[in-house]
């Protein structure tokens, strides 16, 4: 029987395979190999060599001189700093603040279906609308946070003409706040599921020793609830970094397609992110510099990653 | 004797009032931590609802009172024409347009693709299956920019950027596949007994008919899911297809255009527009989520548990 379905089986694989190896594989073995190449065209795939200068251009300033608008300026001392800063910001803080919101979520018994609810909106929203509704609420002039917080005219997101002509300048430290704060926002709904449903899946017996042996409610949580949690807490940290590396949606709906410019005494001069570099290589017809930042962005992910399983390998309880 | 027994008693009645005392106490720290749980929840669910909220009542304020210095909390004159400025600057009509063709093309390919494949990998016997499934699976841990790149230089290749159906197929063929409905449908195919399959053979029936008479139905749940997940994916994409348009609206998705035809500008007057034509991209996601709350959640949760 098992050879008789030998090839009948890959018929049913033909589209995935002819898709994937399409769209999937050849592109990752593609997008290394440009990345070695000299003066790729991507309209006619045709380049003029093999080279090393891709990488050392976007990672050095030995090329590009490393001045104002050059290649290094963008991936290293913009793109760069600008993903680090908001992935280490916003994926622990999250992860904290939705595991707290499950936690409390797990301990009620009314109304938690609606919380549960409301909680999950900001996952089925777009994120370039949201973006730009976050954009109107950190508005300079007349935004509903500054009201609220007794911060009056502070910009945070855009100038507006009465903030130019006051000379103003977006401080880079409240452009990474209102994304952080976004992003975050947006972030929440997914953790939160994955907690919750990891919680309801504790048994009851667990707590129920904790509580013969007389231990308090903070001991339980940090001696019961997360141990349980680590798979879940693992697998969130893992995704939420790699999410956070791949930024661009959010600064793209808040600060539009320029990424925003700011005060460049305090911080790089936009939220441009690794993955924003790429894509503006890609229309810019750079696509060797694109693949070369791809390949960074890539290896980087990898190291997270790896470092995080061999972190969590004492930690984690399955 | 008497005494003993007097002595008993007032220990006895000692304890049981500490032990009364002490399960008051405990009461009265459970339902302040309650309290305190319920305050905080409630806290969070402001900040999670309010952008709607505030997204909803700035979409029908008019410019000055956007630009009022003590924002309102409820519009005093609504201004509907805020919503047919926001879709007639949209082009409302080709943006609904293109993003309902290539969602449904592509949720109806991802569909077929992933029962084909998942049938194969939970129920047929073949050489590497094994490897096979890992190396697909293995393609999840990679960025999707790696791939965006070169499938950027091979649609072009291809000639898929010149004409107007070309691009549209663009952006629909790479995302026809999915490795992880295929993973998901896999362990739900796996679960359907083993005796049902063989008991269809003993009955004649081929594969093909089995996986469309039996494993397909029973599967509808996790089909669905994927369907509505994937159609809320094509609403919400905005790379790809800003990529393959570079600037021909004609082939916009509803992001695309909602970002394109909206940029950051202190115009007041813009925002109650601009807000307006936000709540046309938001209010379809979740009216679709709100009707299938239960499939979304159970199959957004699902890639945790197994995770």
């Amino acid at each position: 029987m098992e050879t008789k379905n030998n090839w009948k089986a890959w018929l049913y694989l033909v589209p995935v395979i002819i898709l994937m190896a399409i769209f999937t594989f050849f592109p990752i073995i593609n997008t290394i190999f440009v990345s070695f190449t000299e003066n790729y065209n991507y309209l006619n795939g045709s380049f003029t060599g093999f080279t090393f200068n891709n990488y050392i251009d976007i990672l050095t300033p030995f090329i590009s001189g490393g001045g104002p608008g050059s290649t290094f300026e963008a991936v290293v001392q913009i793109a760069l700093p600008n993903t680090l800063l908001l992935t280490v910001i916003t994926v622990p803080l999250s992860i904290i603040i939705a595991l707290a919101i499950a936690i409390g979520l797990n301990s009620i018994k009314f109304f938690q279906r609606i919380f549960q609810t409301i909680f999950f909106l900001p996952y089925v929203t777009n994120s370039i609308a949201i973006g730009m509704v976050f954009a109107v609420i950190f508005d300079t002039d007349y935004g509903i946070f500054n009201f609220l917080f007794g911060l009056d005219g502070h910009p945070w997101v855009a100038l507006s003409p009465s903030a130019i002509v006051a000379g103003k300048t977006i401080n880079y430290w409240s452009a990474v706040f209102a994304v952080s704060f976004y992003i975050i926002w947006n972030s929440l709904a997914y953790k939160i599921l994955i907690f919750l449903s990891g919680l309801q899946n504790i048994d009851k017996q667990y707590y129920e020793a904790a509580q013969v042996d007389g231990a308090g409610k903070l001991k339980t949580i940090w001696k019961v609830t997360i141990p349980l949690l680590s798979p879940q807490i693992l697998y969130i940290t893992i995704t939420s970094f790699i999410g956070a590396f791949k930024e661009y949606n959010s600064v793209i709906g808040m600060f539009g397609t320029e990424g925003g410019a700011f005060d460049a005494s305090t911080g790089p001069r936009n939220l441009t992110t690794v993955v924003y570099y790429i894509y503006d290589q890609i229309s810019g017809g750079k696509v060797h510099y694109a693949s070369a930042a791809a390949v960074v962005l890539f290896i980087i992910i990898l190291i997270f990653t790896w470092l995080q399983f061999k972190v969590s390998k004492k930690r984690v309880h399955y | 004797m008497e005494k003993r027994y007097n002595d008993l008693e007032l220990v006895l009645k000692s304890e049981s009032l500490s032990t009364e005392t002490k399960e008051r106490v405990s009461k009265i720290g459970r339902i302040t931590s309650l309290i305190f749980i319920y305050i905080f929840l409630i806290f969070v669910a402001i900040l999670v609802i309010f952008p709607f909220y505030w997204m909803l009542i700035t979409s029908l304020k008019t410019g000055a009172e956007i630009q009022s210095l003590q924002p309102t909390f409820w519009p005093e004159i609504i201004r509907w024409e805020n919503y047919s400025d926001a879709l007639h600057r949209l082009d409302f009509g080709t943006l609904l347009g293109n993003t309902i063709f290539v969602g449904i093309v592509e949720t109806i390919g991802t569909l077929l693709t992933t029962i084909f494949a998942a049938f194969a990998f939970a129920r047929l016997e073949f050489k590497g299956k094994d490897a096979l499934f890992s190396l697909l699976l293995a393609t999840m841990m990679i960025p999707g920019e790696m791939m965006v790149i070169s499938n950027y230089t091979s649609v072009s290749l291809l000639g898929l950027t010149t004409s107007h159906g070309g691009k549209l197929a663009a952006i629909i063929l790479p995302f026809m596949v999915s490795v992880f409905y295929i993973y998901l449908l896999r362990q739900n195919f796996k679960q359907i007994p083993n005796e049902l399959y063989l008991a269809a053979k003993v009955d004649g029936k081929s594969d093909w008919s089995f996986l469309w008479k039996v494993m397909v139905p029973l599967a509808s749940p996790t089909l669905i899911t994927i369907f509505i997940l994937k159609l809320m994916g094509a609403w919400n994409s905005y790379v790809w297809p800003n990529l393959i348009a570079s600037g021909d609206e004609s082939v916009f998705l509803i992001t695309n255009g909602l970002r394109s035809s909206f940029n950051v500008t202190a115009d007041y007057d813009e925002y109650g527009i601009q807000m307006a034509a936000t709540v046309v991209v938001t209010v379809p996601l979740l009216l679709l989520f709100i009707i299938f709350r239960k499939y979304i959640m159970k199959g957004v949760g699902r890639a945790g548990i197994k995770g």
